[in-house]
């Protein structure tokens, strides 16, 4: 059997025992938790997938699932600031597939091996992540993105430096 | 406090023809998302006058309002709540669904981010009304910024006894917490949404039951209402069910916002009484016409879902009446009377110079990435249809390509588990019913096809060049 370690800091493990409280069933706080590991850990691998199933008394494949389904948790590490590109009609019609484009350059990213199971890509020197996401639900002031939990509208594509620029 | 007492941000001030309950408070100036503010203005008072009434009284309110749910199905909201079994003995929930995601529409963020109290107050007073003493709001993961504040709000709003054990000396025990998704289009489906905060994928369930207010979240009876509905609520109980229903057309009761991006002059949210301005007013007077230069070509009237329309289309309804597109009344039923639906109240404007492959092309790429992967005819369907407008866009599809994304599209609509097959299928198949001439002018003719493929057979077997 392999053996996966994973160090959860007190602190954290303190927030997820709070969040459980919040659900008369243990395994409503799947999201939650998973929420937790990425936010500390950046990305989710399989250790964090058994920790949290051990937490829950669930199985690992019971959290693999949640998180191989989920677009916003990740398997892979991001860069040092992730950034998503809305792709959706408002915006790609205000020019949000030019913003992509400019981003990716300013910050040297290729997104040539981008799937639909390997979304993300990251600059080479680890600094920037980048994925497309579908409506984040800001269409009159499109082009919008996030970058981390910060949210920008209307970034033309002319603005990418800039923007960069506030994220070092 | 009037309305007209009310004033608004530089800039930001409605337009004449809004009538402002839900978004009174966005871009107001001096307001804040605080409780001392939302008190100061009156917060809280219709939560008081709630805990007072018969829980029938209140849903009797909502029922004779009758606000329809504006999340996207226009069910109503107080035959909704009415379906919780009467003989139930279980635990009821409810859950504000603000996974607002549904391409097009950006209401419920201005509200979260601005006014997360009236939330809040709609909130406890439909829990109230439904007996829920446990509820959840879920908030897509996108809105990191709307679930801190919220969770503020929700802490404030125990502080102040509005929340937790026994609301107001009423007796009344409830609790909300925040529950974030992860970025799942398909957990806006009310039964997928349950799923979700069940742990689980979002796989939305079969039906029937249709309702979750029969076997909701852990197998109980759960209502799920969409945040701006649960907005209306507050002002319900303020109003009273039949002076509210005076807002807007029979049928078609209150007011609603309505989103609109796109090519226009000035896109934004406009909350209108329902079915009181058309959609060439929305066009030409709220958002100041068409970008300069340009003519209106085509317009998806209720979030990404719904079925475009032609700019030059009629319209014909069952009392007689022709209506060109500009004349249609933003309202749900007159809408659905042309062939589309008002939906979430997104209202996307494109002009000439957008091609309608392309367009249909990112919508396609948007279903094909959502769709659960649950019913076999949207999860193959959804990225079959994207395959051929990529080609299509990509000027490498036959004429026959067109008429084959419309036959896939009906061959995915009424077959799956949950209203996506039909969400999928309905842009695909109105553009091509719509625009056929024009995806099918940037195709290559079926001869020219068949002679590369043949080229390229005998290439492959060492026959040719």
């Amino acid at each position: 059997m392999i053996r996966f370690r994973m160090d959860v800091p007190g602190e954290l493990e303190a927030k997820m025992d709070e969040v459980i409280t919040h659900y008369p069933v243990k395994r409503s706080a799947v999201l939650p938790l998973l929420h937790l590991v990425q936010q500390h850990f950046r990305h989710i691998n399989d250790a964090a997938v058994t920790w949290v199933a051990n937490k829950l008394g669930l199985e690992p494949i019971q959290v693999l699932e949640v998180v191989t389904f989920y677009p916003g948790f990740r398997q892979s590490a991001p860069g040092k600031y992730h950034i998503r590109v809305c792709r959706t009609l408002s915006c790609a019609m205000a020019g949000s597939y030019e913003l992509m484009e400019s981003l990716c350059k300013t910050a040297n990213i290729d997104r040539s091996h981008v799937d639909h199971h390997h979304p993300i890509a990251v600059s080479p020197d680890g600094k920037y992540s980048i994925e497309f996401a579908e409506c984040l639900a800001s269409c009159g002031t499109g082009p919008v993105c996030m970058v981390e939990d910060d949210f920008h509208e209307a970034v033309a594509p002319e603005k990418a430096a800039e923007l960069l620029g506030k994220y070092q | 406090m009037s309305v007209e007492s009310v004033q608004y941000l530089p800039g930001k001030q409605p337009h004449a023809r809004e009538r402002r309950l839900t978004f009174r408070n966005v871009d107001r100036a001096g307001f804040d998302p605080s409780i001392e503010c939302y008190l100061r203005d009156g917060g809280y008072e219709q939560l008081h006058k709630a805990v007072t009434m018969e829980r029938q009284a209140i849903i009797n309110e909502v029922k004779a309002s009758g606000l329809r749910g504006r999340g996207g199905a226009g069910f109503p909201t107080g035959v909704k709540w009415g379906f919780i079994p009467p003989t139930n003995t279980k635990p009821v929930y409810l859950i504000c669904n603000a996974d607002e995601s549904e391409p097009g529409t950006f209401k419920d963020r201005y509200i979260m981010h601005q006014d997360p109290h009236q939330l809040v107050e709609g909130m406890v007073i439909s829990c109230f009304a439904v007996k829920a003493s446990l509820a959840y709001i879920y908030i897509r993961e996108e809105f990191p910024e709307a679930a801190k504040i919220l969770e503020k709000a929700l802490d404030e709003a125990r502080a102040k006894n509005f929340l937790g054990k026994n609301i107001l000396g009423s007796g009344y025990d409830l609790e909300i917490y925040i529950h974030r998704g992860a970025g799942a289009y398909i957990c806006g489906e009310e039964t997928g949404l349950i799923e979700s905060l069940e742990g689980k994928r979002p796989y939305p369930r079969i039906k029937p039951p249709y309702f979750p207010a029969a076997l909701g979240l852990y197998m109980c009876p759960t209502i799920v209402n969409n945040v701006e509905s649960l907005c209306h609520v507050k002002h319900i109980i303020a109003m009273g069910g039949a002076e509210y229903a005076k807002l807007g057309t029979p049928n078609n009761t209150g007011t609603r916002i309505l989103c609109v991006s796109g090519d226009v002059q000035r896109p934004g949210y406009f909350e209108v009484e329902v079915g009181k301005v058309t959609m060439g007013e929305v066009i030409n007077d709220m958002c100041g016409g068409m970008k300069s230069g340009r003519t209106l070509k085509a317009i998806i009237p209720g979030g990404s879902s719904a079925k475009v329309l032609r700019a030059d289309e009629k319209f014909k309804l069952k009392d007689g009446r022709e209506l060109g597109i500009m004349d249609i009344p933003m309202d749900f039923d007159t809408m659905a009377a042309c062939g589309s639906m008002a939906g979430s109240g997104g209202v996307i404007i494109m002009d000439d110079s957008r091609s309608m492959s392309w367009v249909l092309n990112n919508l396609n790429a948007f279903y094909a990435h959502e769709s659960c992967g649950q019913c076999t005819p949207c999860r193959e369907g959804s990225l079959w249809m994207k395959k051929i407008s990529d080609r299509i866009v990509a000027g490498n599809a036959s004429p026959s390509d067109v008429d084959e994304l419309e036959r896939l599209a009906n061959n995915i609509e009424g077959r799956t588990i949950c209203a996506f097959g039909e969400a999928c299928s309905w842009p695909t198949q109105s553009f091509v019913q719509k625009f056929r001439e024009e995806m099918k002018a940037g195709t290559k003719s079926e001869i020219e096809d068949r002679i590369v493929a043949g080229e390229t057979e005998l290439a492959a077997a060492g026959l040719v060049g």
